[in-house]
C-alpha cells in the first residue's frame, strides 16, 4: 500500500506508478477500483478554519469525524449531512472527508441545503499524470475559470486523487423537531412530504420508511422558530393523519434515514434510486414494493431487493438512475454498479477521463459500469 | 484588451456561410446587414465593440443544432449570447464569428409544484421565471441585479449569483437539468427533475463555463416556496473595521441572514442623494435582511441588533413594515445607477475572505490615491463578494486605461489575500489576462482540457476566459487545420 504523507509525495507516487492504483480514503463505501492501494490517510488535518467566514479547508485524508468535531466546537456543521455507508457495507475504518467528496455523499438535508457538491468550494487534486491541479478556492462565491470543483465531487477518484477540499459550512441550529405521521402508504406519504416541502417552513428532511410506515418531516432553527413551525406544519399535515412531534430523538431518527439503517444487515442487494420526487411511489411499486427508505421527499429510494434483481429493468423508462450500492461481486459484474449513460455522455466521460488520466491508472473500471 | 485577429478566410466565406444559415433557419432568424449587426457588437461591457460576421436567432433546440453544425462544418467561431447583459464581455463577438442568440427561446415547458421545478427555454429572463410561478407562492432564487433583462442561458453560462445567495446559493445550486447542444450539433440531455444527475457532474461543469462548452437551450430549475416575510435592518458604523467585525460576529452567532449588504461613504452619499433613502452620515453601512414569520423576523433582528450594538453603531434602523423596508433597500438597489449618474465607472467583482475586509478596503483606498481615481465600494459582505466601482472619465484620453490598470491591481489584491478574480460576473475578456495570477499554467491546462473534450476545434467562444497567449496554441491549431 502507498500512503504518501504530503501532496508532493502523492504527486510523486502517482507519477511513478507503473500499474493501476486503487485510490482509497477510509474504504467504507463499498466501491473500489482494482490495483495497488493508494491511501490518502497520510494527508490529515484542518488547514484553515474561519468560523466568521463560514469556510473550512481540510486535507483529504482527514477523518470525517475530526472535521465534524472541529465544526461543532464553533457551533457549525457541514450542511449536507454526509451519509455513512458503514451500516450498509459493514466496512470498518473511518470515512474520510476526501471520500465524502469523491462519493458526493449527501444526506436527508439535500432537499434544503444541497448536496456535498453544493457546499464544496475548492479542491486540490493530483491528476493521473502526477500533476497537482487546484480549482476553486476558499471563498464561497467564485466563478473564476471552469468549475472543476463540482466535476471532482462524485468522480470516485477516477479523474484525480483529492489532496485538499474546502467547504462552505453553516451554523448548526439550536433546536430541531421531527414530525411524524403513521400508517401512510408511499403514495400518500410522498404527497404529505411534498406538501411539507412546498410550505415556507424550510423543511430540512422529508422521508418515509416503508416497513415501519413512518412518514417523517424535520424542521430546524432557533427554539421559538421550531415551536412555531412545528405547530404550523402539524396543522398543514393534519389532513394526512395524526401528527406527532418529537424533540428528543431527532438526531437518531435522521441518522437512520441518512444511512438507510432499516436495510442494514439483511440479505439481498441494496439499490439507490434517484427519480423525480413525485415519481417515487411509482418507482417503488415498479421495484416490487420492497423494504425501502424513501428520502428527499420521494426523490431518493434506498431499496432492498432480492439478490440479482435488475432494478434498472424494473424501472424501465422512468426518468432517473439506479446505483447498485451493495451486492456480491457476481451480481455487480452482471448488472454493473453505475447506471449506463446515454451514448453522447458516455463518450464525453471516457474522453474526459482520458484527458485527466491518460494512462488509465486511477481506479480503472470504476464508474464505467 | 486584445481580441484575436479575424480569420480572413472566414471573412471571405461570409456569403456562403450566411446562405447556408438562411437555408437552415426562417428568414427573420439570420441577420447579416451591417447596420443591424451593430446591435450585437457588444454586451454590457460597452468599452469594447466589434460587429460579428452574422447573427442567428434560432427558436428551437433543433435550429440551435443546425446553426452549430453549419458553423462547425465551416470552421466558423460561434459566440453564444443571452440577453447581452454580461459585465465581463462574455458575449463580445469577433468579426469572424457568428452570434448565436437565444432571445427567441422563451417558453415555459413545464411547471410542477409538487416536484418544485420549472423547465424553461433558456432565452427566458430570470425575473420572468419567478413571474411564471409567483402566483402559486414560489420563486426562482438566484437574483442578479440585471434580473429584469438577463436570460437563464447567460445565468448558466456565468453561474450568476445575486444579493440573496448567502442563503439560497447561485445558479449552479439551483439547476437540476439541461438540454445542451455541443459545437458539432450533438444534443445531450443532462439530469432532469431528479435531485442528482448520474455520472460525472456535467451540470456543475456547464455552469460557469461561459458558453465555451455548449449551448444550453432548456433548463430544469429548482423553485422554492416564498418565505412568509422578510425585513431588513440598517446599521451605520464609524469604520470598515467595525462593520467587518460585526458581520463576522453575526455569522458566528449562528444567524444566517438572507442578505448582508455593505456600502462605503462614497456610495452612501451618492445613493442617498439619488434615492432619498435617508442614510446616516457614516463610513460604513450594513443592510441585513432576515426572513420568516413576524415573530421569527423579530427574534432574528433582535439578536442582530444586539450583536451590532457591541460595535458602536452610529445608527440602527429596523424596518417596521414593507414601506420602511423599501426605503432602506432603495439606495442600495440604485447604487450602480446612482454612481453612473455622477460618473463613468468600472465595476469589479472580486471575492475575498470576509476576515480580510478591513485590510482590502484600506489597500483600495491607498490605490485610489496612487492612481488618482475615486472608488466607491458596495458589496455582498456575507460572502465576501466585493463590487468596487472605480470612477473615471471616458472622454479623457488615457483614463480608461488607468482605470483598468487600477482594477487589475485590486483584483490581484483579492487573489493575494486568498480570494478570487470574479465572484459572480465571470471572466469573459475583462479578467482573462489576469487568470495567471490565480491559476498556474497547469491549473489552466486542466480547464482547457475540458474544452478540448467538448469542443476539440475550439470554435465556441474561443477567445474568452483564458489569456490569449495561453489559448493560442489550441486556437491556432484550428486555424491551421482549416
Amino acid at each position: 500500500m502507498l500512503a504518501p504523507v504530503s501532496e508532493a509525495e502523492m504527486a510523486e507516487a502517482v507519477a511513478a506508478a507503473t500499474g493501476p492504483l486503487r485510490v482509497s480514503g477510509g474504504g467504507t463505501r463499498g466501491l473500489a477500483g482494482a490495483g495497488e492501494t493508494l491511501s490518502t490517510a497520510g494527508l490529515r488535518g484542518v488547514e484553515l478554519y474561519e468560523p466568521g467566514a463560514l469556510t473550512i479547508v481540510v486535507r483529504a485524508g482527514t477523518p470525517l469525524c475530526d472535521v465534524e468535531e472541529a465544526l461543532a466546537a464553533e457551533g457549525q456543521r457541514l450542511p449536507f449531512e454526509p451519509m455513512d455507508h458503514r451500516r450498509l457495507t459493514g466496512a470498518e475504518g473511518a470515512p474520510t472527508i476526501g471520500g465524502v467528496v469523491a462519493a458526493n455523499a449527501s444526506g436527508p438535508r439535500r432537499v434544503q441545503a444541497g448536496a456535498c457538491r453544493d457546499s464544496l468550494i475548492g479542491v486540490r487534486v493530483v491528476d493521473g499524470t502526477g500533476t497537482v491541479v487546484k480549482n476553486g478556492g476558499r471563498v464561497m462565491k467564485n466563478v473564476t475559470g471552469f468549475d472543476l470543483v463540482k466535476l471532482l465531487a462524485g468522480s470516485w477518484g477516477t479523474l484525480g486523487v483529492l489532496t485538499e477540499v474546502a467547504f462552505k459550512v453553516l451554523p448548526a441550529p439550536a433546536a430541531s423537531a421531527t414530525l411524524e405521521i403513521g400508517g401512510l402508504e408511499p403514495g400518500r406519504a410522498v404527497a404529505a412530504l411534498s406538501a411539507a416541502l412546498c410550505s415556507p417552513y424550510e423543511v430540512s428532511g422529508a422521508a418515509h420508511l416503508t416497513e415501519a410506515g413512518r412518514t417523517l418531516v424535520r424542521i430546524e432553527g432557533f427554539e421559538a422558530q421550531v415551536a412555531y413551525r412545528a405547530e404550523r406544519l402539524a396543522d398543514l399535515l393534519g389532513r394526512f393523519g395524526a401528527v406527532s412531534v418529537d424533540r428528543e430523538g431527532v438526531a437518531g431518527t435522521w441518522a437512520e434515514v441518512r444511512d438507510a439503517a432499516p436495510l442494514a444487515g439483511r440479505a439481498g442487494d441494496v439499490w439507490r434510486v434517484s427519480v423525480r420526487p413525485s415519481d417515487g411511489p411509482r418507482a417503488w411499486a415498479a421495484l416490487g414494493e420492497p423494504p425501502a427508505v424513501i428520502d428527499w421527499g420521494g426523490g431518493l429510494i434506498w431499496a432492498l431487493l432480492p439478490e440479482g434483481t435488475d432494478a434498472r429493468a424494473a424501472l424501465a423508462d422512468l426518468p432517473g438512475h439506479a446505483t447498485l450500492v451493495r451486492a456480491s461481486a457476481e451480481v455487480r459484474a452482471r448488472l454493473g454498479t453505475f447506471h449506463p449513460e446515454a451514448p453522447a455522455l458516455a463518450r464525453l466521460a471516457a474522453e474526459l477521463r482520458a484527458m485527466f488520466d491518460p494512462r488509465g491508472i486511477l481506479n480503472p473500471g470504476l464508474m464505467e459500469r | 484588451m486584445q481580441m484575436p485577429e479575424p480569420d480572413a478566410r472566414i471573412l471571405a466565406a461570409k456569403p456562403r456561410v450566411v446562405a447556408r444559415l438562411r437555408a437552415a433557419l426562417p428568414a427573420e432568424a439570420v441577420i447579416d446587414a451591417p447596420e443591424e449587426l451593430r446591435a450585437y457588437e457588444c454586451d454590457a461591457l460597452t468599452a469594447y465593440t466589434c460587429p460579428p460576421l452574422a447573427v442567428t436567432l434560432p427558436a428551437s433546440t433543433e435550429e440551435v443544432a443546425a446553426v452549430l453544425r453549419i458553423c462547425h462544418d465551416e470552421g466558423v467561431p460561434v459566440v453564444p449570447r443571452g440577453s447581452g447583459t454580461s459585465l465581463a464581455g462574455g458575449a463580445l463577438p469577433t468579426a469572424d464569428s457568428v452570434i448565436l442568440g437565444v432571445a427567441r427561446l422563451t417558453d415555459v415547458l413545464e411547471v410542477n409544484y409538487s416536484d418544485r421545478i420549472i423547465r424553461v427555454q433558456t432565452g427566458r429572463t430570470n425575473l420572468s421565471v419567478t413571474g411564471a410561478v409567483e402566483d402559486e407562492g414560489f420563486f426562482y432564487a438566484p437574483d442578479p441585479s440585471s434580473q429584469l433583462a438577463c436570460a437563464i442561458a447567460g445565468n448558466i453560462a456565468m453561474n450568476s449569483g445575486g444579493a440573496h445567495c448567502l442563503k439560497y446559493g447561485v445558479t449552479t445550486n439551483n439547476l437540476l437539468g439541461a438540454t445542451m447542444v455541443l459545437m458539432d450539433g450533438t444534443v445531450v440531455e443532462v439530469g432532469g427533475a431528479h435531485l442528482d444527475a448520474s455520472g460525472y457532474d456535467w451540470l456543475g461543469l456547464i455552469c460557469g463555463s461561459e458558453g465555451m462548452l455548449g449551448v444550453v437551450t432548456e433548463a430544469t430549475l429548482r423553485i422554492l416556496p416564498r418565505p412568509e416575510g422578510a425585513l431588513p435592518v440598517l446599521m451605520g458604523f464609524a469604520s470598515a473595521e467595525a462593520a467587518g467585525a460585526c458581520v463576522a460576529d453575526i455569522i458566528k452567532a449562528g444567524v444566517l441572514p438572507v442578505a448582508i449588504e455593505y456600502m462605503d461613504r462614497l456610495c452612501i452619499e451618492v445613493t442617498d442623494k439619488f434615492s432619498g433613502a435617508g442614510y446616516p452620515d457614516c463610513d460604513a453601512l450594513l443592510i441585513v435582511e432576515v426572513e420568516g414569520a413576524p415573530a421569527e423576523i423579530d427574534a432574528q433582528l433582535g439578536l442582530i441588533t444586539e450583536i451590532a450594538a457591541r460595535h458602536d453603531p452610529v445608527e440602527m434602523r429596523r424596518a417596521a413594515d414593507a414601506d420602511e423596508a423599501a426605503r432602506i433597500w432603495k439606495g442600495r438597489k440604485s447604487a450602480f445607477g446612482a454612481v453612473g449618474q455622477i460618473n463613468d465607472y468600472m465595476c469589479l467583482d472580486g471575492t475575498i475572505p470576509v476576515s480580510e475586509l478591513p485590510h482590502v478596503l484600506r489597500r483600495i483606498g491607498e490605490l485610489s490615491e496612487e492612481y488618482g481615481l475615486q472608488v466607491g465600494n458596495v458589496f455582498h459582505a456575507g460572502d465576501g463578494n466585493m463590487h468596487p466601482l472605480i470612477l473615471f472619465d471616458a472622454n479623457k484620453p488615457g483614463d480608461l486605461e488607468t482605470c483598468e490598470a487600477m482594477g487589475a491591481e485590486i483584483l490581484k489584491l483579492c487573489v493575494e489575500v486568498g480570494g478570487c478574480l470574479t465572484g459572480e460576473h465571470g471572466v469573459g475578456i475583462e479578467k482573462r489576462d489576469l487568470m495567471g495570477h490565480q491559476f498556474t499554467p497547469g491549473d489552466m491546462e486542466a480547464q482547457m482540457r475540458v474544452k478540448d473534450v467538448f469542443d476539440p476545434a475550439w470554435l465556441l467562444n474561443p477567445a474568452k476566459v483564458f489569456p490569449l497567449t495561453v489559448s493560442a496554441p489550441r486556437r491556432d491549431r484550428r486555424a491551421a487545420a482549416a
